[in-house]
């Protein structure tokens, strides 16, 4: 867990996500923080409110294909609650990833939320091991 | 833009001819500033698009053209089916049939003046805006299926909206041939709360002033006058044209592994025309455009009922309604032949030139209007469509300025509060729910329209017909 960090990445239009991780759920986890970090100060999200889904994987072992599927999934539950999150948990599995979200509804003073995620891209995707011990989790977000 | 894999035609048009595996040329239209400035991603995403199957003429560049996922952003290619053409949800966009509107006052500056803080903040309380925001409108399945096959004559048809609208809209407000049933579960629900929602990013609603007419005649026939107030919206199809683009990208990974198409990048995922999915994503697109004429007729609406609180003899007519991230079935002569191509349009706007029929009979004689949105407290142009247009570029134009530096970038260089404070001083009244959304569109943070604009009207994509000036700009 101590490795766990996110960052932004740049796009001309838009922007990038990148989360590192021990494992690859841990490297997902991160870059839904900076996929949060998009909208808003993840710091100012109170994890109070948990919301769950899990993602039949259809990816033929692509943890790639899997990690676009999971920031979609997080769009939508975003976009449908009018909701932001500042926790996440991810456990992936042979045949599904399943991901725990914690956070609040959308409050547009104190989150002063600066714009939507349309969609996660395949554009700069990448999931790998870096290093050993150390997992990369990266894509480019339709804004 | 490395300019030594360019040759050049002439002072506002870029060739890369075709070599590997590339079937058609890249055609790029825009001054040496503008190419100088362009990201060298443009000249490389256009050339993975010629690599598609069933691509005719070539790929086409816009003057704003920047890099986008697959596609570039203001890149327009043409697929015939009869040629194995397909379609990709990468090159019309998350945001489908994104567009932009303009509506005339028949108000002048002095009345608007005394006024203009109160109308705009009666403008943002009206209009649902930025993150979070839902529109009064609830959908239920039935008029969630009636909405998606009826458009923006929908709208018209529950009372937000008049009839006189549909005429001014592409495809008079109704896109034909869309099928609900490919509209997927999720993408409705996302759409449920949106309908009549300006989103963020850069869309926008602004109060404009008729600045400088470069064409008396063409203006006349939109009926634009120096001086008139208008006004302008730009949005799209919200959460159900993101949700749809986000499944149909997915889809088409695989449709394209089975179709046997070497995708050069995993984001140019596309199906054959004829295929299941490629017939099941066109029902799909066309009702998400279907979705974004309902949109911003219904926007339409409530910007007219404030001004009517404000002004009840006014009588905001619309000029015209075009969107700029398209696919659609058109004749085009290309290379000597008239063919009937699927014409891709990612950021860029659909620009028939005089005696097109699909243009409404009040602009048959001199070209549709051709609306470019400028960003947040810079000019907006309206541009009219030429007859040169379709050999130069498909009968295609540029869409906006572009952005120059990153969201990130932006961030860091600008305070929203400070942008506002700033333009107010310039003119130009700025109302958000998001300083930092503020900051993320600032006006530096884009390419110069202007320069976009003049290389348009030099290239005869279009020509210039008025200048808009903001006002009022109210950002999501």
């Amino acid at each position: 867990m101590s490795r766990g960090r996110w960052e932004h990445f740049e796009h001309k239009a838009d922007i990038g996500v990148r989360g590192f991780g021990a494992t690859p759920a841990e490297a997902f986890a991160q870059a839904a923080l900076a996929l949060t970090a998009v909208v808003t100060d993840p710091s100012s999200v109170v994890p109070r409110e948990k919301v769950e889904f899990d993602l039949d994987r259809d990816d033929d072992g692509d943890l790639e294909l899997l990690f676009v599927d999971f920031l979609n999934a997080i769009v939508y539950e975003m976009a449908v609650r009018k909701m932001l999150y500042s926790r996440f948990e991810v456990r992936i599995e042979a045949q599904k990833l399943h991901a725990v979200l914690w956070g609040e509804p959308v409050d547009r003073e104190r989150h002063q939320p600066a714009v939507e995620v349309k969609g996660a891209t395949y554009t700069e995707l990448e999931v790998s091991e870096i290093r050993p011990g150390e997992w990369l989790a990266q894509c480019v977000l339709d804004v | 833009m490395d300019k030594s894999q360019l040759e050049q035609v002439d002072d506002t048009l870029w060739r890369i001819p075709p070599k590997g595996k590339m079937r058609v040329p890249v055609l790029i239209f825009a001054d040496e500033a503008l190419i100088d400035e362009m990201d060298d991603k443009v000249a490389e995403q256009a050339a993975n698009v010629t690599t598609l199957p069933g691509i005719v003429g070539a790929c086409y560049v816009m003057p704003d053209a920047h890099w986008g996922y697959g596609f570039p952003i203001g890149g327009v290619a043409a697929f015939d089916p009869k040629l194995g053409g397909v379609i990709s949800a990468g090159g019309v966009g998350f945001d489908i049939s994104c567009g932009v509107r303009t509506l005339e006052t028949g108000l002048r500056r002095e009345h608007i003046e005394p006024i203009r803080k109160t109308l705009a903040e009666a403008l943002i309380s009206a209009v649902p805006v930025g993150v979070g925001s839902q529109g009064q409108i609830r959908l239920d399945d039935k008029e969630m299926v009636a909405m998606l096959s009826g458009g923006a004559q929908w709208a018209v048809e529950r009372g937000w909206g008049r009839q006189e609208d549909l005429e001014r809209i592409e495809e008079n407000g109704r896109m034909a041939g869309a099928d609900p049933s490919q509209v997927s579960k999720k993408a409705r629900e996302r759409q449920r709360r949106e309908m009549g929602t300006l989103g963020s990013g850069n869309h926008y609603l602004e109060i404009q002033e008729v600045e400088q007419i470069y064409d008396l005649e063409v203006a006349g026939v939109f009926g634009l006058h120096q001086g008139d107030i208008v006004v302008t919206i730009h949005c799209g199809s919200r959460g159900l044209g993101h949700q749809i683009g986000t499944e149909f990208l997915k889809k088409m990974q695989k449709a394209a592994k089975e179709a046997g198409i070497d995708l050069p990048d995993r984001e140019l995922a596309c199906a054959p025309l004829d295929s299941p999915v490629g017939k099941s994503y066109l029902g799909a697109m066309r009702a998400g455009i279907n979705c974004a004429l309902a949109n911003r007729e219904i926007i339409t609406h409530l910007v007219r009922q404030v001004f009517s609180h404000f002004f009840p003899e006014a009588d905001l007519r619309l000029i015209y309604d075009v969107s700029h991230n398209t696919c659609k079935q058109e004749i085009h002569q290309i290379e000597g032949q008239r063919r009937e191509v699927f014409v891709h349009r990612k950021g860029a706007t659909r620009a028939f030139g005089p005696g097109h029929p699909a243009i409404p009979e009040v602009f048959r004689k001199v070209g549709q209007p051709v609306i470019i949105g400028g960003s947040m407290g810079t000019a907006s142009y309206i541009l009219v469509g030429t007859a040169e247009g379709e050999k130069k570029s498909l009968s295609s134009a540029c869409h906006g300025a572009g952005r120059r530096l990153s969201r990130r970038q932006a961030h860091r260089t600008w305070q929203g509060q400070r942008i506002i404070t700033d333009l107010e001083r310039q003119g130009v009244i700025v109302r958000s729910p998001s300083y930092r959304g503020v900051a993320e569109e600032a006006p530096g943070a884009y390419k110069d329209v202007d320069a976009v604009v003049q290389a348009a009207d030099r290239a005869g994509l279009a020509r210039l017909v008025a200048r808009l000036r903001p006002l009022v700009c109210i950002k999501g």
